[in-house]
């Protein structure tokens, strides 16, 4: 037996409508990807989702300016909640650059949390 | 009043305007000044701070002030000259063609620039409510997606708590997210036509990842609210568009944010007397990003409203490109028109 | 309790020109508002029209207050400047067999006193208005029609009201009058008690011009009760690229439910398209329908058939105080001291032409009181205000001095409608300043422009909340006048952050005493 499930791959704009098949071996095929990353997302959406999260982390001394920051790379979904509230009470001296890690393996992910604009 | 002369006066210091400097400065433009409103560089980038850009452009995905900050680095790297908070008022047509820019900011107060030529990066606006013309109440708690997004993303404000988001464009589709991952409840988004206009991959990971719902052929059809927004009333609509009565529901919230298209800002070019395109909004151009005054040219969403940022990045590479050929023409056309007036003068005998 | 001389009760322009004109004599004056600002009520939404007067019936209060207010405009506008320009309005017929009606509307403006009134063919028309229909069968000309900036005249009667020692109290609603103790002989004992906002004023005379609330604040003292229904109109403004279709105002033949659709061009250049006229429930309704903004739209292209509603920028709607009446004809305005209330001055059903007549209304009010409770002139009345200089309007050379003088004038906030964060300062520090984002809109037009403040409301609320010394939270749109429910623009922090430290709480409570501090 095996199921098949079908998404949009979140990829890159295009948007391939993918088919993954999973078989009883926990084997995946996905189709209808029209570039290597569409099979590498399919597998993992149906193994382990993971998302990027984007968002932004107070400048300390409480003026109204945020930095915007990211994951270095995709989260498990379902530790998306846990990595926004562990942003909630970060705050950061200026100047920031580009890239800085503002927050290591965040919320137990192993991934860093990065800034993604220099803010002097 | 100051004075300066360039060669390229850049409207706009976006992802447009910076991709069009880069390329006129490599085609060896010496004289190239970026003229930008905002108090920095990058335009609307700095605010869209999710991911998703650069793929075609840096083979890589960026967030939008990543992407912005590699253009911003390579104008410092390269010396452009530009100047922030910096409005235009006005563009002239001076007689021997050249361009008289007046522009004004607090340190350099008005300032006129003449260039041989102009390129028009202005970008776009989002489509108000009035534009929408949406009934009901008018109170506090009616945003653009994009004004929310500067909110919430540049000053870490809230806008509002309970969210119903009016148009499936991509701004809206990630305002959705971003209110969501803030705090906020996103009640639905409600698309007048049958189909989404945001990219589909926006629709799973902002939409479907957190549950909010995505109504189809449905629209406002009531403001609610004296003094903030306390409800607003969604209604089916028909093939045409056309609510169908008895389908209405009402949405108690607090906050409709509207992400009902954008539209190229053109007055700048309208004011030049540049022939415009009723269907994109933006200038008639040429195969070189002309418009119809010559030496004018236009790149981005001032021109049409682009997908991406990347074909932004590729036109205004092409517009640079071209509004360089244009100067370096008009320059040896002039140097030939001086050795022939001074080769005439000899032949008369002058010298 | 707070004693004066007079008591207006509301600011919008019928209040605010009775303050200025009174201010002319020695007395003390408080007007009471219960919104955060001036001009909020049937002031701020409204056609801007400076009616030449042919509509009002000869002999009514309305004929004389409309065309007298429409002499006095172009002075005062110049004493007080506010933008205001002589258009000349035509009322135009479709039908041939109308003439007589058109007639009789010409025959009534002279009775009324208005001059130069002219019966125009379509050809002449259309020689003037290229863009009007060309079924139409004819027009009445009136040279004296004009267009005003609807709030420029309000606030420049306030500030000016406020120069000349006027206080005004802003939010505060008046919830009871006491009329005065009758003592022996029916001599009256003090004055009348107001209560506004918890606070206690006493004055012998109160005026009341509370536009479609009049009938309320009327019924608290006399028993002679008064109804005022809110007549609705809603509206579509069009984007300053439409604002050129016409020169004049162009109105369609009175119909039994008011004057028909007019279409014009404002002050300012955009085209304003509008009212309706629908008598509703609620003193509040000021929702636009889909019918309603539809019906404009038709009825405004039988006029101007190539209006194109893709320009409307916005729609709104505004409510006129319709006086209800025994008399079928038509309501006059009603402005005359109360028979059971002595010292308690009516100025009530003051719908169209009741901007025009403003001035002249001001100055009738004040001549009833100076009759009846006489004061010294003033020696030292300012009878002249300048407006905020406005760099959308400036010439370069004019822009070059203000720029010179404050670079700030140089710092575009708004850019639809140019306007400057030197402009927008000096409109939050000007006597009655604005404290809410539609405060600086109407004061400066920031906001006011084809993208609807979608760029420049965070900068606005930026430098509202700068020059106020109040944290951000607390800028309003309109203000928080209605108790519990109130039109802030942010609320709160992302990821419900919270400021630490008591700055928070003490930025609140600033920003609370600012928004009534105005004495």
């Amino acid at each position: 037996m095996s199921t098949e499930v079908k998404l949009t791959c979140i990829t890159c704009p295009v948007g391939c409508a993918l088919t993954v098949r999973l078989d009883d071996a926990g084997e995946t095929t996905v189709t209808g990807n029209k570039c290597p990353r569409g099979a590498v997302y399919g597998t993992k959406e149906v193994t382990n989702p993971t998302r990027v999260v984007t968002s932004t982390v107070r400048v300390a001394g409480g003026t109204d300016q945020v930095v915007s920051v990211k994951t270095a790379t995709d989260i498990p979904k379902g530790k998306i909640t846990d990595c926004m509230r562990a942003l909630e009470q970060v705050e950061v001296q200026l100047p920031v650059h580009i890239g800085d890690i503002i927050v290591e393996n965040i919320a137990d992910t192993g991934v860093d949390i990065v800034a993604t604009r220099s803010l002097r | 009043m100051s004075r300066r002369r360039e060669d390229i006066v850049i409207i706009g210091g976006g992802p447009a305007g910076l991709a069009a400097a880069l390329a006129a400065r490599e085609a060896g433009i010496r004289k190239v000044l970026i003229l930008e409103r905002d108090k920095e560089l990058g335009g609307i980038l700095n605010q869209c701070i999710h991911n998703g850009f650069g793929l075609h452009t840096f083979k890589e995905e960026l967030t939008g002030p990543e992407y912005a900050e590699k253009y911003i680095q390579m104008v410092l790297e390269q010396q452009i000259p530009y100047m922030t908070n910096a409005m235009v008022t006005g563009i002239e047509v001076l007689e021997n063609n050249d361009k008289c820019v007046t522009a004004m900011n607090k340190e350099d107060r008005l300032v006129e620039i003449t260039a041989k030529a102009v390129i028009l990066a202005m970008g776009c606006r989002e489509r108000p409510r009035g534009a929408l013309n949406i009934p009901g109440t008018r109170p506090a708690g009616i945003y653009s997606a994009g004004t929310a997004q500067y909110y919430v993303n540049m000053e870490g404000r809230m806008p509002g708590k309970e969210v119903v988001i009016l148009g499936s464009g991509d701004i809206g589709l990630i305002m959705a997210r971003r209110m969501v991952l803030e705090g906020a409840k996103v009640h639905c988004v409600a698309e007048l036509r049958p189909y989404s206009g945001g990219l589909k991959r926006n629709i799973v990971q902002c939409l479907e990842d957190f549950d909010i719902p995505l109504y189809l052929s449905t629209t406002v059809s009531e403001i609610h609210g004296k003094e903030r927004v306390e409800a607003v009333t969604l209604t089916r609509v028909d093939e045409h568009g056309v609510p169908i009565s008895g389908s209405e529901w009402r949405v108690p919230c607090d906050t409709l944010l509207l992400s009902c298209g954008l539209i190229p800002e053109n007055e700048l070019t309208i004011g030049l007397g540049a022939q415009m395109d009723a269907k994109t909004g933006g200038p008639v151009v040429s195969e070189h990003l002309e418009c119809s005054v010559p030496g004018v040219f236009a790149c981005g969403n001032v021109l049409h409203v682009h997908e991406l940022v990347d074909h932004v990045s590729a036109e205004a590479e092409k517009a640079g490109r071209f509004a360089s050929e244009y100067v370096l023409a008009s320059e040896s056309k002039t140097c030939k028109s001086e050795v022939a007036d001074a080769s005439e003068r000899r032949e008369e005998g002058w010298e | 309790m707070k004693q004066y001389d007079v008591i207006v009760i509301g600011a919008g322009v019928i209040g605010c020109a009775i303050a200025r004109e009174l201010s002319r004599r020695e007395r003390r004056i408080a007007v009471l508002e219960r919104a955060s600002d001036i001009c909020e009520g049937t002031s701020k939404a409204n056609s801007g029209i400076v009616h030449a007067g042919h509509d009002a019936m000869p002999g009514t209060m309305k004929a004389r207050m409309n065309v007298l207010g429409n002499a006095r405009m172009e002075t005062l506008s110049k004493e007080l400047d506010f933008p205001f320009r002589r258009n000349g309005s035509l009322v135009i017929m479709f039908e041939q067999e109308d003439i007589l009606k058109l007639e009789e509307l010409k025959a009534r403006g002279e009775a009324n006193g208005v001059q130069g009134l002219e019966l125009l063919t379509p050809r002449q028309v259309w020689e003037r208005e290229p863009n009007i229909s060309r079924e139409i069968a004819g027009a009445l000309y009136a040279p004296t029609g004009g267009i005003v900036c609807t709030f420029g005249l309000t606030i420049a009667l306030a500030e000016n009201a406020v120069v000349n020692g006027v206080d005004f109290f802003l939010n505060h609603e008046v919830t009871e009058i006491i009329p005065p103790a009758k003592g022996a002989g029916s001599i009256a004992i003090g004055g009348y008690r107001v209560t506004a906002a918890g606070t206690q004023f006493e004055a012998p005379v109160v005026i009341n011009a509370a536009g479609v609330c009049a009938d309320l604040i009327h019924n608290m003292v006399s028993e002679r009760k008064i109804k005022i229904v809110p007549r609705r109109g809603e509206y579509r403004l069009m984007d300053k690229n439409s604002g050129s279709m016409v020169d004049s105002t162009i109105f369609q033949l009175p119909s039994r439910l008011g004057k028909g659709i007019l279409v014009t061009p404002t002050v300012h250049g955009n085209l304003l398209v509008g009212p309706t006229a629908e008598d509703i429930p609620d003193k509040e309704d000021v929702a636009t329908t889909a019918e309603g903004v539809r019906k404009v739209m038709e009825m405004g292209a039988k006029s101007v058939p190539n209006l194109d509603g893709r320009q409307t920028i916005t729609s709104f709607a505004g409510l006129r105080a319709h006086l209800v009446t025994e008399e079928s004809k038509g309501s006059d305005f009603l402005i005359e001291e109360v028979a059971d209330a002595k010292g308690f001055f009516d100025v009530a059903g003051i719908e169209s032409p009741g901007l025009t007549a403003a001035p002249a209304i001001g100055e009738y009010v004040a001549e009833l009181v100076n009759r009846a409770y006489p004061a010294p002139e003033k020696a030292d009345f300012v009878s002249v205000r300048k407006g905020i200089p406005s760099m959308a309007n400036a010439t370069d050379e004019q822009r070059r001095i203000l720029i010179s003088k404050n670079p700030s004038y140089a710092n575009v906030i708004c850019r639809c409608e140019l306007v400057t964060e030197g402009e927008i300062v000096e409109a939050i520090h000007r006597p009655l300043g604005a404290t809410t984002l539609d405060g600086v809109k109407r004061r400066t037009r920031a906001g006011m422009g084809r993208c609807q403040s979608g760029f420049c409301s965070p900068k606005v609320v930026d430098i509202l909340a700068r020059e106020l010394d109040v944290d951000k939270s607390v800028i309003t749109k309109n203000g928080t006048y209605k108790g519990n429910q109130n039109s802030n623009i942010l609320t709160g922090y992302t990821k419900g952050w919270q400021p630490k430290g008591e700055d928070n709480g003490k930025d609140v409570l600033k920003s609370s005493e600012k928004e009534v501090d105005y004495e």
